[in-house]
């Protein structure tokens, strides 16, 4: 159990390439925190600063009050999942689990029963003699989970761990980590590009691009309130509409619709956000309205996504599924105003 | 078209079809490869039938070369009490190991090192490595003997052990180099993670995933250090300090005379511990160890 902090931590593979830029992140102890942005975004690699497999070219990271810079990966106490999974391949299932233990010199009966144990919790029992190519993914992805808990680390760091696993199996694992994670306390960095399990498993999200840390804060603050335009779209799905407007005081103009903001921004030109599932399909008196052409739509089941023009702009809606609607047809959405987001085109930062 | 109508005839005449396959693999397979051994084993089996000739067998232009009528051990015999032979094997055999054993040491270090360390000019010492790999020992045997000259080695079999790692170690490091690029970074960062040195991580996840390689490149480095011949030949001048290769061509030939039964004798007995070898670990060179360590 411990509390991570990156202070201005920078890392350059080159003069060109930043991969991490001046990041600065405090993460609690037994808090699960999601790194999530694109790939090429420098989580992996501020994961692996953490891990002591990469040098930090700038700044300090600490594990609790010690600054870790310097200290070899083993001192560290911290166990990492790779995507890759990273099993030993010439070790049985029980040998890869105990190898970390082992390295540490633990007692032979330790040895044993924490693997026994880690063993049973992750259903492994049966296959502690094979080895990892006779295992199957969703085995192999358990075994390295396996070799992580044995040892009792510090801090968690899981690298996309769920990426190779098909996506029935993602969302069960997801569920199994997050018990996992209640179940041992402990400190977990979790880091992907999907922003479904980054919203599903994280208590706080890093949203990161390019190297730099755009925003951090909980899953639902993240969606209700993102403080840039890069935020706001890379997190919900279908992603938010973004409709160019001209302001003049209250009244907000886009090319097929105007409507009255709840407070005047004081610019003169802003870029509208609104999500999918932000319309309203009853209108009444005091909401603002938009008339939307359907183009394309499609039909989940559970929900109805309506593709389409407003004016010059494209939009995506998410409609009741009950409501009929044709392609060629003209539908009338009411736009939810304490939903709506207004961005600074110049800046992309958010005005509200 | 004989596929089509039989496609037509509805019903398959398998007798035909197999002995189609059969001819096609034969031609594309089969008699190829029986072309390649016969003119690979000619040599040894010519080897091995002239060294069981009799001496009056051995210039008997009257009957087929290509057998024994009379088979004897005589020249075997000759060999083991007359000549060194026994000596020249003892030598070549104790050269080639601890050379192996030397150069492998260096090349796993030198091969793991480039593959895997990010230092300062890795890139120019592995380039390096290569060119050196490349200088012909016919240039480098000059100054070579002016070093063996100074450290007093001529006819001592250091001589042979400390020159023969100058290309092994080229060539080991060069070929263990690629095995180690072919093992995944994450296996050892993964055991650096878990509580591994370098030094820990290399012993137990790098070496014995490289194994294959490793095996390889020792198989290959004693069969170059069993078989050389030019620094042999100029360092080693003493008849007890000969190697097979360069006691047989010296002591089994005196002028234009040829002792042939004795020579074929030497030269099959000497490329036995090379095919007993190469027979053992031939499974090594196809064995893909990493399979299963990571995605697949």
């Amino acid at each position: 159990m411990a509390s991570v902090t990156y202070e201005h931590v920078t890392k350059k593979f080159s003069a060109e390439t930043t991969a991490v830029d001046d990041l600065s992140l405090a993460i609690r102890d037994t808090e699960f925190m999601v790194l999530v942005g694109p790939s090429g975004c420098g989580k992996s690699t501020a994961l692996r600063m953490l891990a002591g497999l990469e040098d930090v070219t700038a700044g300090q990271i600490k594990i609790d009050d010690q600054v870790v810079n310097e200290m070899p990966p083993r001192d560290r106490d911290v166990a990492m999942v790779f995507q890759s999974y990273a099993l030993y391949p010439h070790m049985s299932v029980f040998d890869n689990m105990a190898f970390g233990l082992k390295m540490r010199g633990s007692p032979r009966t330790e040895v044993v029963s924490r693997v026994k144990e880690a063993g049973r919790i992750l259903r492994l029992d049966n296959l502690l003699g094979r080895k990892p190519r006779q295992l199957s993914g969703g085995q192999r992805q358990r075994v390295a989970l396996g070799r992580a808990i044995v040892r009792q680390p510090r801090v968690f760091l899981l690298d996309e761990p769920l990426s190779n696993l098909d996506a029935m199996l993602r969302v069960q694992t997801r569920i199994e980590l997050q018990k996992m994670h209640q179940r041992l306390g402990t400190t977990f960095i979790y880091v992907t590009h999907d922003q479904v399990e980054a919203m599903t498993m994280g208590d706080r999200i890093a949203v990161m691009k390019d190297g730099v840390l755009q925003q951090v804060a909980p899953p639902r603050e993240i969606y209700d309130q993102p403080v840039n335009m890069y935020v706001a779209g890379f997190i919900g799905s279908p992603r938010m509409n973004f409709l160019p407007v001209t302001i003049s005081d209250h009244l907000a103009k886009a090319s097929g619709f105007e409507l009255n903001l709840p407070k005047a921004p004081g610019v003169g030109r802003g870029i509208l956000g609104i999500r999918p599932e932000h319309f309203l399909p009853t209108v009444s008196s005091d909401d603002a309205v938009i008339d939307l052409k359907v183009e394309v739509l499609e039909v989940l089941g559970a929900d109805q996504y309506l593709y389409g023009k407003v004016g010059s702009d494209d939009l995506i809606a998410r409609v009741d599924p009950q409501l009929k609607v044709s392609v060629d047809d003209r539908v009338r959405l009411g736009v939810n105003m304490r939903r709506l987001h207004l961005f600074d085109p110049e800046t992309e930062k958010a005005v509200f | 078209m004989a596929s089509v109508a039989r496609l037509k005839a509805g019903k398959p005449r398998t007798g035909r079809v197999i002995g189609d396959k059969f001819v096609g693999r034969a031609i594309r397979i089969y008699i190829p490869l029986l072309a390649l051994l016969v003119v690979t084993l000619f040599p040894f089996y010519w080897m091995a039938v002239t060294s069981f000739k009799s001496a009056s067998e051995l210039f008997d232009f009257s009957v087929s070369p290509l057998w024994v009528r009379e088979p004897t051990l005589d020249w075997y015999r000759h060999l083991f009490t007359q000549t060194n032979f026994p000596r020249w094997a003892f030598n070549t055999a104790v050269v080639a190991t601890i050379s192996t054993l030397i150069s492998l040491f260096c090349s796993i270090l030198a091969g793991y090192s480039l593959a895997r360390l990010r230092y300062r000019g890795a890139d120019s010492i592995g380039w390096g490595i290569f060119v050196t790999y490349l200088v012909p020992p016919t240039l480098l045997f000059l100054p070579l003997t002016f070093v063996i000259r100074e450290l007093h080695l001529f006819n001592n079999l250091w001589a042979l052990i400390l020159t023969y790692p100058t290309f092994l170690i080229p060539f080991c490091t060069w070929m263990l180099m690629g095995f180690f690029k072919g093992i995944p970074r994450e296996l050892e960062e993964a055991a650096l993670v878990d509580g591994a040195t370098r030094i820990q991580a290399m012993v137990r996840i790098a070496i014995p995933l490289a194994l294959p390689g490793i095996l390889a490149a020792a198989l290959f480095a004693f069969t170059l250090s069993w078989n050389e011949f030019l620094y042999a030949l100029i360092f080693m001048n003493d008849s007890l300090v000969k190697t097979i290769p360069v006691g047989v061509t010296q002591e089994l030939i005196h002028g234009d005379e040829f002792f042939w039964g004795e020579l074929m004798a030497a030269a099959l007995l000497g490329s036995v511990p090379v095919a007993v070898l190469y027979s053992f670990f031939v499974d090594y060179f196809v064995a893909g160890m990493t399979a299963g360590a990571v995605k697949g």
